[in-house]
């Protein structure tokens, strides 16, 4: 099989005056087809990894009456609202009329990280957040799915325990300050 | 001296074999790879850093960009008894052959009360022209969905039927859409269930990877 070109030319000699036709090799450069092989090799590998698709986990509460409802410390609340065009508000502990001006921010997908690992570490208990910590999530009507799914991913990156965050219906007064916040910044 | 003739060896290698290999092993990662089922619907999933694999048979809830809903049952065992359980309680007195029919529908996406109409079309409509399973507060037809999914499980490991419960959306599917899927899964007393993501490596220096349990 192995390919030698030692064909030392002239081995027949077909008599003066006619010429040497020179045989052609029926081997073919196979370099060039071994070459595709592992490239296509290469993208099916990478191709089929990709895309598989994960599963995240989700745990609803129930239903609750509301003498059931869970207490927790204003001070170690954070509340993250989700807007519409990506935008993220929040405030800490609750909203009043007096203080909403000052407590009530916005921020967005890429700065919300820090916020929440800052709140996380600013109620500790020892090495670990303290028990009383909880981030309320509510979103808006017109925030998308990805956005629900983004912030409870945000959640598990900064290692907040199941039971210390909860998605919770917006009340009229949020989604009222998020609409005028929303006129404010100029978002349509 | 007399000259010594060394013969002259080519530097050319075969590369019969190794392309014989190449292609061997191209052939290997074809048809070992798992097909991916068929995406009837475009749906851009979210991303997560959830490593669990998403399981292959599965309770299917799709939620497009224009917030249609759509039900795959993936479970082959439980599908026929999905249905018709479906059909009696809802009252739909569809026939045999009808019934036949829309068990090997993939996708269920058509209002119920549409159901046998487009059953007895002469030819099958495409997922995409479908109309959606309607989710509105008013009619949470997906309720009625996920209560003859219950009944076909009832009795069995809880832990069976959440594992294999998914919701895939559209990333920029509304947030109400979803809403209203979780209602229908919570008036059913489903709490627990997956969202179908994509893999997302976690970002250095995240609580999450220092404690390096990436776990759901």
């Amino acid at each position: 099989m192995a390919e030698m070109d030692v064909s030392s030319g002239g081995s027949h000699k077909k008599g003066p005056g006619v010429k040497k036709s020179k045989k052609l090799s029926t081997r073919v450069d196979l370099t060039p087809m071994v070459d595709l092989g592992f490239l296509l090799i290469t993208f099916f590998v990478f191709t089929t990894t990709m895309a598989q698709s994960t599963a995240m986990k989700m745990n609803e509460p129930k239903d609750d009456k509301v003498e059931d409802q869970m207490k927790v410390k204003e001070s170690a609340v954070m509340t993250i609202l989700l807007g519409k065009e990506n935008q993220v508000y929040y405030y800490y502990g609750s909203l009043t009329e007096d203080n909403a001006s000052e407590n009530f921010k916005s921020t967005n997908f890429k700065e919300i990280r820090k916020l929440i690992r800052d709140k996380r570490n600013s109620v500790p208990d020892g090495d670990k957040p303290s028990s009383d910590l909880m981030y309320i999530i509510k979103s808006d009507d017109e925030s998308t799915f990805k956005n629900s799914i983004d912030i409870l991913d945000e959640m598990a990156i900064c290692a907040v325990p199941s039971g210390h965050y909860a998605v919770v219906d917006m009340s009229d007064s949020e989604l009222n300050l998020i609409k005028l916040t929303e006129q404010a910044n100029g978002i349509k | 001296m007399p000259k010594v003739k060394l013969p002259r060896k080519s530097t050319i290698v075969d590369m019969t074999a190794m392309c014989d290999v190449a292609f061997l092993l191209l052939t290997f990662f074809i048809l070992a790879t798992k097909q991916k089922p068929p995406e009837v619907l475009a749906v851009k999933t979210p991303t997560s850093v959830s490593a669990t694999a998403a399981p292959d048979e599965s309770i299917l809830i799709t939620m497009t960009k224009e917030g249609k809903v759509f039900l795959m049952l993936g479970d082959k065992t439980k599908k026929d008894k999905i249905i018709d359980d479906f059909n009696t309680t809802r009252g739909l007195q569809l026939t045999t052959s009808e019934l036949n029919k829309l068990k090997k529908m993939e996708f269920i996406g058509l209002p119920a009360n549409m159901l046998k109409s487009a059953l007895n079309l002469p030819r099958e409509i495409p997922a995409t022209e479908m109309a959606g399973i309607p989710i509105d507060t008013a009619n949470n037809e997906l309720t009625y969905w996920m209560r003859s999914v219950t009944n076909a499980y009832a009795g069995e490991d809880e832990r069976k039927l959440q594992e294999m419960l998914l919701v895939k959306g559209d990333g920029e599917t509304l947030y109400p859409i979803f809403d209203k899927v979780k209602r229908a899964f919570k008036a059913n007393d489903l709490l627990k269930f997956r969202i179908v993501t994509e893999g997302e490596q976690v970002p250095l220096g995240s609580e999450l990877y220092k404690t390096g349990k990436v776990k759901e």
